[in-house]
Parts: structure tokens; C-alpha cells; sequence
């Protein structure tokens, strides 16, 4: 009745302020073309300087395992797959521990703990990256050896657990990996902490009226209410860890050529290995990084689809519109 | 066993409820609630006090009154979903079957198990139609998937709804209309089988007909559970209701606020027809609220 009421409205508006309307319309599609455009040339320059690196390696830039520019060889796969792998050990780490830390926060506890526990979460999430790296080598890789070496010895028979928790090195995936959920835990959390608030109270009363207990509340009312923003903050959180350079650049073990499950291996990943030798790079080889760049952007972007079309679906879907 | 049941159990051996003849049951049921002195504080507001009555098994009992007056809050007393409200207190009791629901040793959950709710505006789960009927008797430890599409069943036919959702079992809950989502909402209450259904003014979102439909469901309910409405349309409390507990609010003497109390209750016929309290009476022929 209210909204009916307003559009009876709308024509006594003065037209000053449809003017204004219409500017700030042209000012905000103005402001999106501006992103896009920028968008679009970022991605032309540089995919334009990827040609001397395709003409040499082809298709095989993508396949190609080795990274040996003494030998003018080189494959993105190896560092495809560390980033791609220390992005998912960091996922599984956080996404946990990030979901518990928001239902906590949201459902459980007295409301006198919760501005604090938002406050420290948010001041980690401004803590520079570099910080991070450092104390993930400084401290982390040191005390983290004695797990390590016992993660090893204890799974090594076992069939699955025995490669992934294979020949043990402080600065390993695993070691990258600890740091960058660190990392994300506070975007997952928050991100997670407002999905879950918007969980109506009515449905909340709904569950518990049935006899529901808190947790069974939880399951069946907020949890198929978050679902599609579980899955974007999670997809945000993939997208951070992998773009994460220098805290994984320190942490990680700067070696080429890693094409393994075993997250106690070092390794390298996209971004590090850019930041890592782009200052005593020739031509191709600057090429080569460049390439290496794009494809991470290519990746993000993909993902970052995918992430926002499974959203989109699981807000349709819970909207009753399937 | 739970506690619930144990209190209940003794309440009913020590004989807390005197046989009933014949005749005067005709007349009056048992009482399912007694409410002694009930009061509720929202922090330090008074919201409503000394509300004392006997909720009637297998009637329908309405509560009307000028909005605020403490309608809701009073409801909500009776399946402790106050519990819910960090801010809220309760005083006073309320006995159901003789135990006091704000006890010791009584648990919320299976409190409300027994006294199931429906609330204003029809929120059923951004489920299925099954899975938001199913989700009762699901928490409440049923898995046999048999079982419950027998439950699902059941439970759709007792709210009016079956008929209309039985080829689309697996739509989400939300496609349907308000008055259709309303009823889901009484399905799903009736699925854990409670014994009494509490209704926070279920048609205030619903248009006429959907409305008609809900009250021909109440009355058609009411030989099976024992249900308490919240209305503020007089006609729809004179329309269903056996009994009819009419709340105002008055003067706080200690602060501005407004404390809700209950000024008369009686049978329907008598609260619409010759009400013993003027305040009733301007309420009920539209001279006041
Ligand atoms: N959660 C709450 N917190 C504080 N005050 C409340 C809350 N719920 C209701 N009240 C207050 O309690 C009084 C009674 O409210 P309510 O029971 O909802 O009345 P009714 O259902 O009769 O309209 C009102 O003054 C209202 O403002
Ligand atoms: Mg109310």
C-alpha cells in the first residue's frame, strides 16, 4: 500500500530532482564504462607483449611442467598448480575455521563479545601481507619442523595420506598454505558474518518453534539461507589466496618445476615466481612472466564468475523462482 | 524420558486435575494453561502484567486488543519463545498441565515440541514444500523416509493444503501464494503433532478468501488441538473463538510507557454480546482502538 502510495507521488516530484536523477545515471554508467575500458586495456597491453613467449612455446606454455630459462624452456604448469594448490590447503584450513568463527559470532555469543571479536578480526585483515610472509618464515617455519617431521613418519605407509604428507621441508605448499588461510580467515569471516545476519528472524523463530535446537536452527534455517554466500565468500577468498605474492614468495620455497601432492614439498607459484625474476629478466623471458600474469588474471576472472553465477542461482532458487 | 514428560506425568498421578462430570464438561474442557500473575519485562519495561487465565483443551481462545497492549508477548509465554528475546523476563507462571513452563529443569526445546506456533507473516524455509513439513518430525529424530512422506502427508491434508501442492512436493515453499505459504506454515506446526498451536495473527498478510480458508482450517482443527489465536479482527475472534481474552494497555504509574493487562475474559458469545467491562464493551462495538 505504501509503495503504491509513493508512485502516486512520483509526478508532483519537481523536475530538478528528475534532473539529478538523470545525472547521477550518466555519472554512474559513465564510472563503469571508466572501469571497463581500463579493464580492457590492461588486458590488450599486456596480452599484446605475450607474443614472443606463445611463438616460442605454443600451446605448450600451458602443459609444459619445467620453468629452465637457461634452456629457454618454459611451462606455467608447475606454477599453475602451486598456486591452485596452496589456495585450496589454505581454503581448507580457513573455510572451518572461518564458518565457526561467524556462527559464533552471530548465533552464540552474548552480544558483549561480539564487537570486540569483529574488531580483532577486522584489525588482522589490515595487517600488510609482507608481515605475514616474514613471520611465516621467521617463526612459523621453524616451530611448524617438529609436525612436519611427524605428519612424515606417521602417514608415510599409509596409501593416501603417505603422498600427501610426503618428504618434509619447513618451507613447503603447507607452509604457504598456514599463512595465506591466516590471510583469509578474516575476508571468509566477515564476508560470512554478514551472509549469515541476513537470516531472518522470522525464520530463526521458525526452527526453534518446531522444538529445533540451536544448532538444528543453524542447519535448517540459516545455513539454506547462506548458501550462495558462503559459496561467493569463498570464491573471494580462493581469488585473494591466489593472488597473494610476497607473503607465499617468502614462505613457499621458490622451487620450479613442483608438480606434486605432497604439501610438505616447496614449490612456486604464479605470482611469487614473477616478483622473483622479473628484475634479471630478458626479453622472452620477460614475455614468458607477463604470460604467466595473464593467465593468473585469466584464471581469477573465471572463477570469480563461476562464483558470482552460483550465487546469483542460489538467491534465485531460495526466491522460489527455480 | 524428559523432564517435561516426567513433571507431566507426576502432575497427573498426584491428581492435580479433579474429575470433571459429564455435565460440566459439556460446559468447559480442562485447562491446558492456567496463567497465575504472568508479567513480562522487556529490560526495565513493564510490558504487560497480572494476566491470569485458563487456556481450554480442544478450544479456541482468542486474544484481542488495541495493538501493544501485549498480545504477542503473552503468546509467546506460552511456548517460551521469549526465551528467544536476550532482554525479555517473565513473572508470575504458567502452569501447562499443572507444571510451570518457566520451571526448573524445563527445556525450551521440548516445550515447544508440544506447543507448536505459527506466526503473522507466513515464513516458511526456502525449502521444499516437503522438506519445510518434513523439518519438524526430521529434528524431532524421524529418518524413515517412508515415515515421513506418511507425516508429510498427513500433515499437508490436515492443513487444507494437500490437494494443492501434491504434484509439487519438491517446489520451494516460497513459490507459493501467501495464503497457500500460510498454510504450509500450519502444516509444518502440525507435522511434530504438537497438542496446542499458537497463532500470532495468521491472516493479517492474507487477503478474504485466503483468510476464510485459514478460519474454516481453525475450526476444522479444533477437534484435534487446542488452539490459541492473537487477532485484531474482532469479527475473525467472534467468527472462531469459544473463549476471548480482551487486553488493553494503561498508564505505567513509574514511566510514559504503556502497560498492557488483561481487562476481561469470557466466553465469545458473552464478550461480544454482554461484556461485563464498559472498556470491553466500547472495544468490541469500534468505540475505542
Ligand atoms: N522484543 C521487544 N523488545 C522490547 N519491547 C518489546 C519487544 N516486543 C514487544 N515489545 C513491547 O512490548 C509491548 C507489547 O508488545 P506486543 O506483545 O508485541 O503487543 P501486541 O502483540 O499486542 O501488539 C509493546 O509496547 C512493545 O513495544
Ligand atoms: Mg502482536
Amino acid at each position: 500500500m505504501t509503495t503504491e502510495q509513493h508512485i502516486d507521488e512520483l509526478p508532483n516530484l519537481s523536475g530538478s530532482s528528475q534532473r539529478a536523477d538523470k545525472a547521477f545515471r550518466w555519472v554512474s554508467i559513465g564510472a563503469g564504462l571508466i572501469v571497463l575500458v581500463i579493464l580492457g586495456l590492461i588486458t590488450y597491453t599486456m596480452a599484446s607483449r605475450t607474443g614472443p613467449v606463445f611463438r616460442h612455446m605454443g600451446f605448450r606454455f600451458f602443459t609444459e611442467r619445467r620453468w629452465a630459462p637457461p634452456k629457454e624452456i618454459y611451462g606455467a604448469l608447475a606454477l599453475m598448480w602451486g598456486t591452485l594448490f596452496t589456495a585450496i590447503i589454505a581454503l581448507f584450513i580457513a573455510v572451518p575455521i572461518s564458518i565457526g568463527i561467524a556462527l559464533f559470532v552471530t548465533q552464540v555469543a552474548p552480544a558483549w563479545l561480539r564487537k570486540p571479536m569483529v574488531y580483532v578480526m577486522d584489525l588482522l585483515a589490515v595487517i600488510p601481507s609482507v608481515v605475514f610472509g616474514m613471520w611465516g618464515v621467521l617463526v612459523l617455519a621453524r616451530h611448524i619442523k617438529g609436525l612436519y617431521k611427524w605428519l612424515h613418519t606417521t602417514f608415510d605407509s599409509w596409501p593416501i595420506l603417505g603422498s600427501i604428507f610426503g618428504k618434509p621441508q619447513t618451507r613447503s605448499f603447507l607452509t604457504a598454505g598456514i599463512i595465506l588461510s591466516i590471510m583469509v580467515i578474516p575476508i571468509i569471516t566477515s564476508l560470512a558474518r554478514e551472509v549469515f545476519e541476513t537470516t531472518p528472524q522470522s525464520e530463526k523463530e521458525a526452527a526453534l518453534a518446531l522444538g529445533a535446537t540451536r544448532w538444528e536452527m543453524i542447519r535448517g534455517a540459516v545455513f539454506p539461507h547462506s548458501k550462495g554466500g558462503l559459496v561467493g565468500a569463498v570464491m573471494l577468498g580462493l581469488g585473494r589466496a591466489m593472488g597473494e605474492t610476497i607473503a607465499v614468495a617468502l614462505t613457499i620455497g621458490s622451487a620450479l618445476g613442483q608438480l606434486t601432492f605432497n604439501v610438505l614439498a616447496p614449490g612456486n607459484s604464479m605470482p611469487s615466481l614473477i616478483t622473483a625474476e622479473w628484475g634479471e629478466a630478458d626479453a622472452l623471458k620477460k614475455s614468458a612472466l607477463i604470460a604467466v600474469a595473464v593467465t593468473l588474471f585469466v584464471i581469477t576472472i573465471i572463477i570469480n564468475v563461476i562464483a558470482t553465477s552460483v550465487v546469483q542461482r542460489s538467491i534465485k532458487r531460495s526466491r522460489g523462482a527455480v | 524420558m524428559s523432564q517435561l514428560q516426567e513433571h507431566l506425568m507426576s502432575a497427573e498421578s498426584t491428581g492435580n486435575e479433579p474429575d470433571i462430570s459429564p455435565a460440566v464438561e459439556a460446559v468447559s474442557s480442562r485447562p491446558v494453561f492456567s496463567l497465575k500473575n504472568l508479567e513480562v519485562h522487556y529490560g526495565a519495561f513493564r510490558a504487560v502484567g497480572d494476566v491470569s487465565l485458563d487456556i481450554r483443551e480442544k478450544e479456541i481462545t482468542a486474544f484481542i486488543g488495541p495493538s501493544g497492549c501485549g498480545k504477542s508477548t503473552v503468546l509467546r509465554c506460552l511456548n517460551r519463545m521469549n526465551d528467544v528475546i536476550p532482554s525479555a523476563r517473565v513473572g508470575g507462571e504458567v502452569l501447562y498441565h499443572g507444571v510451570n513452563l518457566y520451571g526448573e529443569g524445563i527445556s525450551p526445546t521440548e516445550v515447544r515440541r508440544r506447543i507448536g506456533m505459527v506466526f503473522q507473516k507466513p515464513n516458511p524455509f526456502p525449502k521444499s514444500i516437503y522438506d519445510n513439513v518434513a523439518f519438524g518430525p526430521r529434528v524431532n529424530g524421524v529418518k524413515s523416509k517412508a515415515k515421513l512422506d506418511d507425516i508429510v502427508e498427513k500433515a499437508l491434508r490436515g492443513a487444507a493444503l494437500w490437494d494443492e501442492v501434491n504434484t509439487r512436493l519438491k517446489a520451494s515453499g516460497l513459490g507459493l501464494s501467501g495464503g497457500q505459504q500460510q498454510r504450509l506454515c500450519i502444516a509444518r506446526a502440525i507435522a511434530v503433532e504438537p497438542e496446542v498451536i499458537l497463532m500470532d495473527e495468521p491472516c493479517s498478510a492474507l487477503d478474504p478468501i485466503a483468510t476464510a480458508r485459514v478460519e474454516d482450517l481453525m475450526l476444522e482443527m479444533k477437534s484435534r488441538y487446542t488452539i490459541v489465536i492473537v487477532t485484531h479482527n474482532m469479527q475473525q475472534a467472534a467468527r472462531v473463538s469459544d473463549r476471548t481474552a480482551f487486553f488493553t494497555t494503561e498508564v505505567n504509574p513509574e514511566s510514559d510507557r504503556r502497560t498492557g493487562r488483561l481487562v476481561e475474559f469470557d466466553a465469545t458469545q458473552k464478550m461480544f454480546s454482554m461484556p461485563s467491562d464498559e472498556r470491553t464493551e466500547a472495544y468490541v462495538t469500534g468505540r475505542f482502538g
